[in-house]
């Protein structure tokens, strides 16, 4: 089945940008979504505030906490999700974010939110494999993508269970530990990728610790897509409902570096 | 006793998945997975190995201090007794965990899991913890088994326990506060989680309570058993009877589901786990289960304090301990099945039974029990005079001193 993200990834090695949803405020985060998109972002992450971001490092954490102190709800991330959408009807979108607030009113709630504002997939953190049940059923039913994250951890005996019932694509996190701090060897990351591209039916992401043109330009030679979230998030937090402009203008460096793979 | 088949014993859960009914399970980030998987399955060998038991067992007894007495509390029992109708009045009994090495219960689990890290070849522990309590038991062991160590506490916790905070610095352990959110209990466990993912090659998760992520909530429950155990014993052997009700306070519920589950399924045994009230359950408090509902956080199912949205609220109690917007899933299981019965007391109460116990019984107790003492003071008259109340004395008040005396606006 084509999709908005299989026929975005068909077209080459595409760059992933995550922002918070509702950071500095809800009405500033749509300005800085087309700022992604203007700037050359293939795939919109939209990360839905929660008050205990566990995988999360300092620059996403404060994110956190700047969204739902300008009172963030999971109403207003829908509404920025479907305003989004409008304007931009190619344009994938995921939301991202932890098991609590996606599961509150029930899994086939929010997977009909989803499916109902446009939203292609979901990333929740904290939901594994093993607990399928509590998302994975209600998102498939609502034709979400439910995209899971493997890990330098999940070895060859777990990667099946992370690939079943994972669509979209596979994101992997290149370091084992929260987002934005270290950076992983570059070999690291060819292998894992070579590793997991020889299993996945569907495209491999990399993402964690991206934060430069050079990284996503490297990362971009291997993987189908790299993500760069938190030096995105960092601009948001230096300048606040003013971060459209230098979000667009960092977006434009990556994008220009991972489609110069293509 | 007619002995209950298994099939309908409250004390076969988790199942294979880790739930305790919709409870419990394994909700953490794809890096902690595979570690949580092998945690899982070295308990499991742990478990089937004598020589595992025999070590547990020899530390509780002869670092630790176990068994810790049972004691009829004459004093109270009278006092109490006195508000009650003519033969009401139960009998008040104490399981004195609090005379423990390091003061509190916190340390029977810390000896299991220490034990388990070193099976496991880890080389590095690390903690989070509220009162205190939790990283004092943890950095003793660390100290005893010659392992670094590092807490995480909130950086109110640090400045609100700082008798505590040295007594971890002085057994050779880092205490690292923690300024994100409230910067209290779930801030400080946060942030162990963001350590763990980040050095899961050596390090070893202890957690202070009988939550977080399976194997977690089990294997506590089944460390802390060791209270129930004893008392259950010493109990028929002091009076040739099992207690009639038990009573314990709750803040993860580490120490109630150690008296408790040795007992569930003594059917004549009621059970009472008393949630922190704080300023009253209209207001701010740390009552999951009377003002909660399900939710996922810290890698269970379980009640959480949370908005509409599934924002998690913090909790407050004057207890450092009790101060936690969730509650282990076992506990959550047996609300549902209705096998426990749970209320909650205030900040007031607890401080009353505080001053209550030090008074009538010359033992100060910590203010987590406190709260278990105040469930006591307004049960204890309701019932028949030849009744068994036994409530889990979990914690001596040395570490409250200070908070007490400026609630109670005494300058020291
Ligand atoms: C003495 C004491 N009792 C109780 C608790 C609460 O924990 P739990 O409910 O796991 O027993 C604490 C936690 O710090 C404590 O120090």
């Amino acid at each position: 089945m084509t999709t908005r993200l299989s026929s975005t990834f068909a077209n080459g090695p595409a760059l992933v940008t995550f922002i918070t949803g509702g950071d500095p405020t809800p009405d500033a985060t749509g300005a800085i979504l087309d700022a992604l998109v203007e700037g050359g972002a293939d795939v919109i992450e939209l990360g839905m505030p929660f008050t205990d971001p566990m995988a999360d490092g300092p620059a996403i954490q404060a994110a956190n906490l700047r969204s739902l102190g300008a009172g963030t709800t999971t109403a207003d991330i829908f509404r920025i999700a479907a305003a989004f959408r409008a304007r931009h009807p190619e344009v994938p979108l995921v939301l991202m974010g932890y098991a609590n607030p996606m599961i509150t009113r029930g899994p086939e709630w929010f997977a009909g939110e989803c499916a109902k504002a446009g939203v292609d997939g979901v990333i929740c953190v904290d939901i594994p494999p093993e607990e399928d049940p509590e998302l994975g059923p209600a998102l498939r039913a609502a034709g979400v993508s439910l995209i899971r994250l493997a890990t330098p951890t999940t070895d060859a005996a777990r990667l099946p269970a992370v690939l079943e019932g994972s669509s979209g694509f596979l994101y992997y996190v290149s370091v084992a530990g929260i987002t934005g701090l270290q950076q992983a060897a570059q070999t690291s990351i060819d292998e894992a990728v070579a590793r997991l591209k020889d299993k996945a039916t569907i495209p491999v992401a990399v993402g964690f610790g991206v934060r430069t043109p050079e990284q996503a330009a490297a990362i971009a030679k291997v993987a189908d897509g790299v993500v760069v979230g938190s030096a995105l998030v960092d601009l948001v937090g230096k300048h606040g409902a003013a971060a459209a402009g230098p979000v667009g203008e960092l977006t434009r460096a990556l994008a220009q570096a991972v489609h110069s793979a293509r | 006793m007619t002995a209950i088949p298994t099939a309908n014993s409250y004390r076969n859960q988790p199942d294979e998945r880790g739930h305790f009914g919709q409870f419990g399970g394994r909700y953490v980030a794809e890096t902690l997975m595979p570690l949580i998987l092998e945690l899982e399955r070295e308990y499991g060998k742990a478990k089937a190995d004598p020589s595992f038991k025999a070590e547990f067992d020899d530390l509780l007894e002869h670092y630790v201090g176990r068994p810790s007495p049972l004691y009829f509390a004459p004093r109270l029992t009278e006092e109490l007794a006195k508000s009650a109708q003519p033969g009401m009045g139960a009998q008040v009994w104490f399981k004195r965990d609090e005379l423990n090495h390091t003061g509190a219960h916190k340390i029977n689990n810390c000896i299991g899991q220490i034990l388990l890290a070193i099976r496991m070849g880890k080389t590095r522990i690390i903690a989070e913890t509220g009162a205190g309590q939790h990283g004092v038991a943890t950095a003793t062991v660390c100290a005893r088994f010659g392992l670094p160590c590092t807490v995480f506490m909130g950086a109110t916790d640090v400045a609100r326990q700082a008798p505590n905070v040295f007594r971890m610095k002085l057994l050779g352990a880092e205490v690292r506060p923690v300024t994100a959110g409230a910067a209290t209990l779930k801030d400080a466990m946060n942030e162990a989680l963001r350590d763990w993912v980040a050095n899961v090659h050596d390090t070893f998760y202890i957690i202070g309570t009988a939550a977080g992520p399976h194997p977690y909530p089990e294997l506590v429950r089944d460390f802390q058993s060791v209270i129930g155990k004893e008392a259950r014993a010493q109990m028929l052997s002091r009076t040739g009877r099992l207690p009639d009700l038990l009573v314990a306070a709750i803040g993860g519920g580490s120490n109630a589901i150690g008296l408790f589950h040795p007992f569930l399924d003594d059917p004549s045994v009621k059970m009472l786990g008393v949630e922190a009230a704080g300023h009253g359950l209209d207001k701010e408090h740390a009552a999951s289960l009377a003002g909660g509902r399900p939710g996922i956080l810290h890698g269970n199912k379980t009640y959480l304090l949370q908005d509409d949205d599934g924002q998690i609220v913090e909790g407050h109690s004057i207890s450092a301990g009790l101060d936690y917007p969730g509650i282990g899933p076992e506990h959550a299981w047996l609300k549902e099945t209705g096998r426990v019965d749970y209320t909650s007391v205030t900040d007031t109460e607890a401080l009353d039974a505080f001053q209550l116990l030090c008074r009538t019984e010359g033992i100060i107790p910590a203010l987590e029990p406190a709260h278990a003492i105040a469930a006591v003071k307004k049960v204890a008259p309701t019932l028949p005079k030849d009744t068994i109340v036994l409530a889990n004395l979990c914690g001596r008040g040395d570490k409250d001193i200070f908070s007490v005396a400026e609630h109670l606006g005494v300058t020291l």
